[in-house]
């Protein structure tokens, strides 16, 4: 975290104090009354966040099941090279970031741009595009494992109406996350809002001198409105990475739905169905801990979550810089 | 695309009385312009909308035509909707969701809102790290930290509740925190100093002068929480998963299918019930709530 640490000195003390004349006195006010105005936050980020992490790296060199613990040294480490699951939902879970995100991103961003060039009936076509990012994540998920069941859902039949053989979406390991991409882009809303507001941010007047020499609707894209939106759509991509990171609710339902579990909360459920096609990371830090008991390796395994995200968050706090000065 | 000619008009005026012939070229491909783009648009609804409709239309159907492709219901059996209450007990979990939901925002509102308004208003060194400790907070995966937390639960025997979720918010959300602080940094400086000059303190300052003009952020950060919680799955199913009685609807729903087998019908019912009060309360709130997303978004 090298460039979090560059705070306002003391010199930034003095300056902030010009003219009340009672100096670095008023300034230790200042900083104690903040303090207490941060401390709720204070606590619930040393409580639920500092001492968690540090304990997350003590549990990782200890085998813990809720009953005994005992040091173990780097075997959860060992382990996890070896542990083959981990693997493949390391590569699911980068195949969401690589596929999944860019494809949400691109996809909300030609939804938007379609909608800056309706005349009629923005308000209700902005609507219906937004609505589906509403729907509750199980709710919406349930809807596709259906609507994409060739045995039941109407895309099959509509297909092969067309003479296209439908996939078996989540029952087809080569399937699997693209029907869960399916899912990913109907909800696209919350990214069209963003890019629409951002669209219409792009000054008028540019677009016009940029058509009177003759610029065509290619060249505008690239060479106006993308430089202008640019900061929002990395953002958005950061954002979806870390989104991607976290993603488990989706993938749990949609392979537990699909393999037609029928435990009621999951607890004789292997997840990633079809073939593990579908475990993503959290999931399998979930299943480790939480279902297998296997703490220690659980810890393990959210180290190396830590490790990734902080690199994406590391990315986008360099963005928020120059953003955090601003108005101080 | 940036003339002012209306060009749904277009076609109407088409041929041009006077003008040229590139004049009237141009309209005509304004006309098929806008003719593509509205079909693409009308095309693109049925893709968002489909799915919502044709949940609606199975939950609807009977046990057996649920199970077939078939579209269009055979009867109409509204008495899905009240079966689904017998199946499971639904409103126990209606219950639980709501009061997760409600007290996690209103535990979230007391907290972060004076959090996010020092952040934005106060001088103070540290000021810049405490921000980006925020997103930080906010960005990284729950998952991180989730074996001590839990273990912190299990301690204090609030596992197999819906305790774990609901108090941290008494110690503030970084998400809202976050939100609430970019909106209160567009709030000019003048109006707190014209308060202080008036003798209002900070609370009063804060309470009587920011509150009142911060109402659309605050709107928008309660309702983005309240429906989190309402969508959340994996915090209840980490913490309730053990105990029915607490589950909320999220989870029900997701056991809905497994509890009874293949009644696609029902679960469709099931699922259509957790979708609409957020569908309802948007109609209601569509403002705040893509004024609220557009807040996200900033560069």
């Amino acid at each position: 975290m090298a460039h979090v640490s560059d705070l306002p000195g003391p010199l930034a003390g003095r300056v902030r104090d010009r003219g009340s004349g009672r100096g670095r006195g008023r300034g230790r006010r200042d900083d104690l009354r903040a303090l207490l105005w941060l401390s709720p936050w204070i606590v619930g980020f040393a409580v639920f966040f500092l001492y968690p992490l540090l304990a997350t790296v003590y549990f990782s060199f200890q085998r813990y099941d809720m009953f005994t613990l005992e040091p173990v040294g780097l075997l959860n480490y060992r382990y996890f090279m070896e542990d083959e699951a981990a693997w493949r939902a390391i590569r699911n879970t980068l195949w969401l970031v690589v596929i999944m995100v860019p494809l949400r991103v691109l996809f909300g961003l030609g939804v938007a741009q379609l909608v800056t060039r309706l005349k009629a009936g923005v308000g209700v076509f902005r609507t219906i595009f937004y609505l589906p990012s509403l729907v509750p994540v199980v709710a919406g998920t349930l809807g596709f494992v259906y609507l994409l069941n060739p045995g039941t859902g109407p895309v099959q039949a509509i297909l092969s109406a067309v003479g296209i053989p439908s996939p078996d979406w989540f029952g087809d390991p080569a399937w699997s996350k693209w029907g869960l991409t399916m899912l990913a882009l109907w909800s696209v809303g919350d990214l069209m809002v963003i890019f629409l507001a951002a669209l219409l941010d792009v000054p008028k007047q540019l677009y016009e001198a940029a058509a009177i020499d003759g610029a065509g609707a290619w060249q505008r894209f690239y060479r106006i409105t993308l430089p202008v939106i640019r900061p929002v759509v990395m953002f958005a991509a950061v954002t979806g990475v870390i989104q991607a990171l976290q993603y488990f609710t989706q993938a749990m339902i949609a392979a537990r739905v699909a393999s037609g579990s029928t435990d009621s909360a999951g607890s004789v459920f292997t997840p990633g169905y079809p073939d593990q096609s579908t475990l993503t990371f959290p999931e399998w830090l979930y299943h480790q801990g939480f279902r297998d008991f296997a703490m220690g390796y659980a810890c393990v395994l959210a180290l190396v979550l830590f490790a990734v995200s902080m690199m994406f968050t590391l990315v986008l706090l360099r963005q928020f810089r120059g953003f955090a000065e601003e108005e101080a | 695309m940036t003339t002012t000619a209306s060009p749904s008009r277009v076609p109407a005026r088409t041929p041009p009385t006077a003008g040229t012939a590139t004049a009237a070229s141009v309209r005509w491909r304004q006309a098929l312009l806008w003719i593509a783009h509205h079909s693409l648009a009308i095309a693109l609804s049925i893709m968002f909308l489909g799915p919502l409709v044709f949940i609606t239309l199975t939950a609807l159907m009977d046990d057996d035509q649920a199970l077939t492709s078939q579209l269009w219901p055979r009867t109409w059996n509204w008495d899905n909707f009240a079966e689904i209450f017998e199946k499971a007990p639904l409103l126990t979990w209606i219950g639980n969701t709501i009061m997760y939901s409600g007290l996690a925002t209103v535990f979230m509102l007391l907290s972060s809102v004076p959090v996010a308004y020092a952040l934005a208003r106060f001088r103070f060194r540290g000021r810049k790290l405490a921000f980006l400790l925020v997103i930080t907070m906010m960005m990284l995966p729950p998952q991180v930290v989730a074996v001590p937390v839990y273990l912190i639960w299990a301690r204090l025997q609030l596992t197999g509740t819906l305790w774990p979720l609901i108090i941290p918010m008494l110690l503030g959300d970084a998400f809202s925190i976050f939100l609430l602080r970019q909106f209160l940094i567009t709030i000019p400086r003048e109006y707190s100093d014209a308060a202080k000059v008036d003798g209002c303190g900070e609370v009063r300052t804060l309470v009587r002068v920011i509150l009142p003009m911060a109402r659309p952020a605050i709107a928008a950060v309660a309702l983005f929480n309240f429906f989190y919680c309402w969508n959340d799955y994996y915090g209840p199913l980490l913490y309730a998963r053990t105990d029915l009685d607490h589950w909320t609807l999220s989870l029900g729903l997701a056991a809905f299918r497994s509890v009874h087998r293949v009644q696609w019908n029902l679960t469709m019912a099931a699922t259509l019930l957790v979708i609409a009060p957020v569908i309802i309360v948007f109609f209601f709130a569509q403002r705040v709530f893509i004024e609220g997303v557009k807040l996200t978004g900033v560069k």
